[in-house]
């Protein structure tokens, strides 16, 4: 089977993140570049049901040179090999124009399952598997905790407000998947040393045969109007239990008619 | 006024409370038609949707719409963009409605604007974006404008419309059959109200300590009519499903009040809830982050501070 996991460098949130004053978009020089979290369960997932069922595992990212980062350490976990999508032209792209290009990257690398994790912790659209879908014309099995590949059938279950759906495709498939199912690998040595020898193909924009007036922050679908850092909240009252606290409490929220 | 599409969220038949919101901020825009996708369309549906002011009803209720992954949704919104041409589509930023936007932005080349707090005028949208750091106004700025707006950002008014319903048939694509929904299994139902749409959460995190303490949770939530939500350190320790679980890689809330207990408050959790309009904290570390960002602490242990709490709300009714 061949599976290729997208991931997402994103800052680091523990980091204060930041939009440019200049172009608006984020400035992913603030803070430290981090692999997005809900990728790492997508990596993992990919390296079990290779282990279960053969194959190689791609990992494909888009990104600024420094997402050699975030590849390597998907690289150190168990990948095979990468493809770093990587072009001046994609700075600024929106969610429709990272999806154009990941989808064809997607087509020029070849797939019988696409794997990704359901959002990413900077933009937060929660949109792209699905948008990938949309555009390759595949089966989308998104936010799913649980997957299951025989043959060419696959799986899943899906989370939703009131429990799951069990869902049924064929491949090939984009997947993506929530926290719930799987605990990340983290890299052995082993394998961190081993990911500096595996091969990283980048692709730029024509490589990929990506639309160049689809792509950029010039060809967005929307556009930033304007930012600013959200206002502190207004300092609210702290008192430390003397007995007394929740009923202390429970003046508050009279006092705001909530009782 | 030109029309404004607002996808009618629904469960059991019933239409919720995030789409009287969307309705209702439609309202301020436009002329709110309501598109009904999938089966379970009633005349009850009906008169909610008009009293919320929606101007037309386009029913799609064909069972198959129902039958598949989110893509026959997309494709009934593409259908009436195609033939409608709206100002704008709203969707609730639910996790489903996102990828349904998504979806449909693709199908009508037009751009799309995720989890909005509020839009205003020209469909100009604010968001609050890095855990509630940075808040964002945006716009769309090719084809038709479709926002998802995040539960709990309106607060929905009744405004008596005609609710003109119109049947809309649509040929469901093949690609749109292509992730069959073969079982929908319900968990957890119970009688609180669901986490994102709640107007009240209370949460426990690590402080709360075992499965069986966050009975304690359970009744001050239900005391006040709350939905319970929990922390990732307590969904990772098996003390409450995932579902539940509130922050970065769980759900996003935004009520009027939000009750956090023995949370301490990193920023992964504060950026699932810190949006909400009101926040109590409960912790007995007064270091605690969350405090930072609460209208109202008590520095104490959780299980003398909750169910006093719960007993004061409870004689106070």
């Amino acid at each position: 089977m061949n599976i290729v996991v997208c991931v997402k460098q994103v800052p680091d949130t523990a980091t204060e993140r930041k939009l440019r004053s200049d172009d608006k978009t984020l400035d992913r020089d603030a803070a430290d570049g981090v692999v997005n979290e809900l990728d790492e369960y997508a990596v993992e997932e990919a390296l079990r049901l290779k282990e279960a069922h053969g194959g190689e595992v791609t990992v494909l990212s888009m990104g600024p040179a420094k997402a050699t980062e975030t590849i390597r350490k998907a690289l150190a976990m168990g990948a095979d090999k990468a493809v770093h999508l990587h072009d001046d032209a994609l700075h600024g792209s929106d969610a429709l124009g990272t999806s154009h290009a990941i989808s064809q990257a997607l087509k020029k690398i070849g797939f019988d399952l696409v794997i990704l994790g359901s959002e990413s912790t900077d933009a937060r659209t929660g949109m792209l598997a699905a948008m990938l879908a949309e555009r390759l014309g595949a089966p989308q099995l998104t936010l799913a905790s649980k997957v299951e590949v025989e043959g060419t059938a696959i799986r899943v279950e899906r989370i939703t407000d009131y429990g799951y759906d069990k869902v049924e495709a064929s491949l090939p498939a984009v997947v993506s998947v929530v926290e719930k199912i799987n605990e990340p690998r983290y890299p052995s040595f082993k394998g961190i040393m081993s990911a500096k020898k595996k091969p990283v193909e980048t692709l730029g924009v024509a490589d990929a045969d990506i639309a160049a007036d689809q792509v950029g922050l010039a060809n967005a679908w929307s556009e930033v109007v304007d930012f600013a850092t959200a206002p502190p909240r207004a300092a609210g009252t702290v008192i430390k239990d003397e007995g007394d606290g929740g009923a202390k409490a429970a003046e508050f929220l009279t006092s705001k008619k909530f009782i | 006024m030109s029309e404004i599409l607002v996808l009618v969220e629904h469960a059991d038949g019933d239409v919720k409370k995030v789409t009287l919101e969307l309705l209702t901020l439609a309202r301020s825009l436009g002329t709110p038609a309501a598109v009904w996708a999938g089966p379970g369309y009633s005349e009850a549906v009906k008169a909610r949707l008009a009293e919320y002011g929606a101007e037309k009803i386009y029913v799609a209720a064909a069972d198959e719409i129902g039958d598949y992954v989110v893509a026959p949704k997309a494709e009934v919104l593409a259908q009436l963009v195609a033939e409608r041409s709206p100002a704008a589509v709203f969707v609730a930023a639910t996790g489903e409605g996102k990828e349904i936007a998504g979806r449909l932005a693709v199908k009508t080349d037009s751009g799309v604007i995720s989890d909005a707090v509020g839009v205003g005028e020209g469909f100009v949208a604010e968001q609050s974006i890095f855990g509630g750091g940075v808040n964002v106004h945006s716009r769309v700025t090719r084809g038709t404008p479709i926002i998802t707006v995040r539960p709990n950002s309106t607060t929905p008014v009744a405004a008596a419309a005609a609710g003109a319903e119109e049947k809309v048939e649509v040929a469901l694509s093949d690609a749109a059959r292509a992730a069959r929904i073969v079982e929908r299994v319900v968990q957890e139902k119970g009688a609180r109200p669901e986490l994102t749409e709640a107007a009240i959460v209370v949460s426990g995190g690590r402080g709360v300590g075992s499965g069986e303490n966050f009975s304690i949770i359970e009744k001050l939530a239900d005391a006040l009519g709350a939905a319970v939500g929990a922390s990732r350190a307590a969904t990772d320790a098996g003390w409450y499903p995932h579902q539940f679980q509130v922050g970065q890689t769980g759900k996003t809330v935004s009520p009027q009040l939000y009750i956090a207990a023995g949370i301490s408050g990193a920023i992964q959790h504060r950026a699932g809830m810190q949006t909400s309009k009101t926040i109590v904290v409960i912790n007995k570390d007064a270091e605690a982050p969350l405090f930072e960002i609460a209208d109202f602490g008590v520095v104490g242990d959780l299980f003398q501070v909750v169910p006093q709490l719960t007993e004061e709300i409870d004689k106070r009714r």
